[in-house]
């Protein structure tokens, strides 16, 4: 008996991209939810260097990291692959994840939080060059990973969804139709996607979550 | 067919350019070594073949560049199986995949940007804070080590590739930060030495005094004081 158990927070991108893979692979799991403001014995336990979520727990086996546990579900669960079965496609779907987490969400994540505003306009400009590389990545496909969805798309998931809500929390004009329609049209393909939609947080919801929080001093969990 | 002819863009002093050719090494590939000159001009390859980044490593296989170290490792593993340096069980992996994740970690605590975080401080508080936070890091990798050889168990590997090149940089900030590795950290100081008896890795890895001078020219250029 196969006995999958994920740790995580409704409002994380991060848990959300496991909850995809394994929802793409058709795995059953025991979901439980972590209150990160009073994070658990549990989550302390399964995930004593990072305390965050997403945890994944097989066979009472923990792991940690959402790009690495999503290898894992690759691994384990064969079906409806993620990653590409040639090692230099698989290497490039790596290397993209890896922009996307570093370059993009790592520059979104600054501007969020940057307070100056010559500053952010820096911000801004550094992470449009980013997104135009992104997009080109693309190359008239419907998503990263082709035809169907890859683990570049799964990566990207805050970029095709909750990118659209901070940007109206905050105001922010990064991502817009006029000068990404490409990227805008693959994350409308995205969140129409029928397993992906099944994994985003409902938008009401999250747009109170981030409306709260980005008025926050602090949202470090 | 795979002609295999191998190309790294290259930088002597650069970890993550080591960490390629032990990989490399540890396979019995032969391979063309281009040094690039970081700081005069880069090379029309490099500048096309990572135009993103623009550094080095690159990997060529057969003219198709791969760029990020840990990246090229993993693609070097796969393509050519023996001796594997990754683990064998998919949870094992996960586990050398979690530590590589660890010791590169982006927009956070580095392995490499906290040593050299020592180096990089001007006054005696902010050398001493930066030392602090290094010896933090190691302590949580010798966590992870623990009583074992290597960090997957008995076979050196994925984790112990990435990790040990970025070693030869630590006298450097021995210097700078006045302390020692072995008096903080003695089982990670084993595990260096264990891992630098390896013909593999010494003959990749240079030698530390050279980066400390590498290093005294890197802080002129900066204007540290």
């Amino acid at each position: 008996m196969e006995e999958v158990k994920l740790l995580g927070w409704w409002v994380s991108p991060f848990s959300r991209r496991v909850e995809l893979a394994l929802k793409l692979k058709g795995v059953g799991y025991e979901y439980i939810e972590q209150d990160l403001a009073h994070k658990s014995q549990l989550l302390l336990e399964y995930n004593p260097v990072h305390k965050k979520v997403p945890v994944l727990v097989h066979n009472g086996k923990t792991m940690a990291e959402s790009l690495v546990i999503l290898e894992y579900i690759d691994e384990t669960w064969p079906n409806n692959p993620i990653l590409p079965r040639n090692p230099y496609d698989k290497a490039m779907a790596r290397f993209w994840a890896q922009f996307i987490e570093e370059k993009c969400n790592g520059g979104l994540w600054k501007i969020m939080w940057c307070k100056d505003e010559e500053e952010r306009g820096k911000l801004v400009e550094e992470a449009s060059q980013c997104f135009i590389t992104l997009e080109g990545e693309l190359k008239g496909n419907k998503f990263f990973g082709g035809e169907e969805i890859g683990m570049v798309d799964i990566a990207a998931n805050f970029i095709g969804y909750w990118l659209g809500v901070v940007q109206e929390v905050s105001g922010m004009e990064l991502v817009t139709r006029d000068k990404f329609p490409v990227l805008c049209k693959w994350m409308d393909e995205f969140v129409e996607h029928s397993v992906v939609k099944e994994t985003l947080p409902p938008r009401d919801e999250l747009h109170a979550e981030f409306e709260a929080r980005l008025g926050a001093p602090s949202w470090k969990y | 067919m795979s002609k295999n002819e191998l190309v790294i863009l290259d930088c002597w002093a650069s970890p993550f350019c080591m960490r390629v050719k032990i990989a490399l090494a540890e396979k019995g590939l032969d391979y063309e070594e281009r040094a690039e000159d970081l700081f005069g001009g880069k090379s029309d390859l490099l500048l096309t073949s990572n135009p993103i980044y623009k550094k080095v490593p690159v990997f060529l296989h057969d003219g198709k560049p791969l760029c990020e170290s840990s990246v090229i490792v993993s693609y070097i593993d796969e393509t050519w199986p023996a001796p594997a340096l990754l683990p064998s069980t998919p949870y094992e992996r996960s586990q050398a995949r979690f530590w590589a994740d660890y010791i590169d970690k982006k927009n956070s605590m580095q392995l490499f940007d906290s040593t050299s975080a020592i180096w990089k401080a001007s006054g005696d508080d902010a050398v001493e804070s930066a030392k602090k936070e290094f010896v933090e890091v190691l302590k949580v990798l010798e966590g992870a080590l623990g009583e074992k050889e290597y960090f997957a168990g008995d076979a050196f590997g994925y984790v112990d590739i990435l990790a040990i090149p970025i070693t030869s940089w630590f006298l450097a900030s021995e210097k700078f930060g006045n302390f020692k590795v072995e008096a903080e950290c003695p089982k990670l100081s084993a595990w260096i030495k264990r891992c630098m008896e390896k013909e593999t890795v010494a003959k990749v890895i240079p030698d530390p005094e050279k980066i400390y001078e590498f290093v005294v020219n890197l802080r002129k250029m900066f204007g540290i004081a």
